[in-house]
């Protein structure tokens, strides 16, 4: 497997509408591996979407078992993910490998219900909260050519230097 | 490149921002960290500048504006440091009654742990019979949150104000 190396702000390759995944071959097999072993290389190794690697399609990994341990889905490969249902509202600090050195305050839903296809195209649902739903909240907004930095409100209040930023590729 | 503090008050109206920025531009000075807002019936700039040229230009170029919008600036050379190390890891915010002595109180506690204030922002509001004090604080705690906590909540009772503290961090997704 191979870590791919990500796309960073201002790119404007970042900002692309992904499109639909059609074919779930060997190729889609082998890329979603590159991707996660990308992701579990990243600094956060928490989530990452397809385009932030500079393919358009829309496929979205999330593993928050680094942040949760065994209190959440584990690996969750979701291709074509649509969100079909979300309640609540929370604010949250969220930094991203596309955007180096600045984190900001985020509001999303707190619980959500994603509707997805796997690596072999077969329907799934899942039902995330809190942290888990958020990071895949934010991977599925790559999807829409959209960063958290879309989403701020204050740049006083929301908007901060990220620390210890330790490396993309 | 050297860099100046520039410290812009004037009675707030419209097109202050955009005359100084201007003015900036044309003297060939790039704006860094930045604070304008509105205080009281005035508005205020503090911004770190670069300048190409010597200072005095950047004051010429900031004359005209200064004289149409009423304004008071300051330019002050500052030796170019890196950007602090600290980074704030810890937010208190306090919201009560207003009077004398708030800001006070919950500073002097923060200082006795060497917390250091990176950020203050602070409102009166409410009515003037019933005025409220609402204060945001971020910094950067070397000992960690709980002793934030240790040393500004029992303020809640001494000054009668609600005291939160949470911590800053975030997540990269």
């Amino acid at each position: 497997m191979t870590v791919l190396s990500i796309l960073t702000y201002p790119d404007a390759r970042l900002q692309r509408k992904a499109e639909a995944v059609q074919v779930f071959d060997d190729e889609l097999q082998k890329f979603v591996g590159d991707l996660t072993e990308t992701m579990y290389a990243g600094p956060g190794g928490v989530g990452i979407a397809a385009p932030q690697v500079d393919r358009h399609q829309r496929i979205v990994i999330v593993d928050v078992r680094p942040k949760l341990g065994d209190d959440c889905h584990g690996l969750m490969v979701l291709i074509n993910p649509e969100l079909v249902a979300w309640e609540g509202m929370a604010v949250g600090r969220e930094g991203c490998m596309s955007v180096p050195d600045f984190t900001g305050n985020v509001i999303r839903a707190e619980r959500i219900q994603v509707q997805a296809q796997d690596v072999s195209g077969r329907e799934r649902s899942y039902e995330c909260e809190g942290f888990e739903a958020r990071a895949v909240q934010h991977e599925m907004d790559h999807l829409d050519g959209f960063l958290f930095l879309d989403r701020l409100v204050s740049r006083k209040t929301d908007l901060f230097r990220r620390k210890n930023y330790q490396k993309s590729q | 490149m050297s860099q100046a503090l520039l410290t812009v008050i004037g009675e707030d109206r419209p097109g202050i921002v955009a005359a100084v920025t201007q003015a900036l531009y044309t003297a060939d000075c790039s704006i860094g960290d930045a604070s304008m807002m509105r205080l009281g019936g005035y508005f205020t700039i503090m911004q770190v500048i670069d300048y190409s040229r010597d200072l005095g230009s950047v004051e010429m170029a900031l004359d005209p504006a200064i004289k149409r919008l009423s304004l008071r600036v300051h330019l002050d050379p500052i030796s170019s440091v890196a950007v602090a190390a600290d980074q704030p890891n810890t937010r208190v915010t306090v919201y009560g009654a207003d009077h004398p002595g708030i800001v006070a109180g919950v500073t002097a506690a923060l200082a006795a742990i060497g917390f250091n204030v990176i950020d203050l922002e602070s409102e009166s509001s409410g009515s003037a019979e019933r005025p409220l004090y609402v204060m945001v604080i971020q910094g950067y705690a070397p000992d960690g949150i709980e002793s934030v906590r240790k040393a500004v909540l029992p303020l809640r009772e001494k000054q009668g104000v609600e005291v939160g503290v949470h911590p800053i961090e975030a997540a990269v997704f």
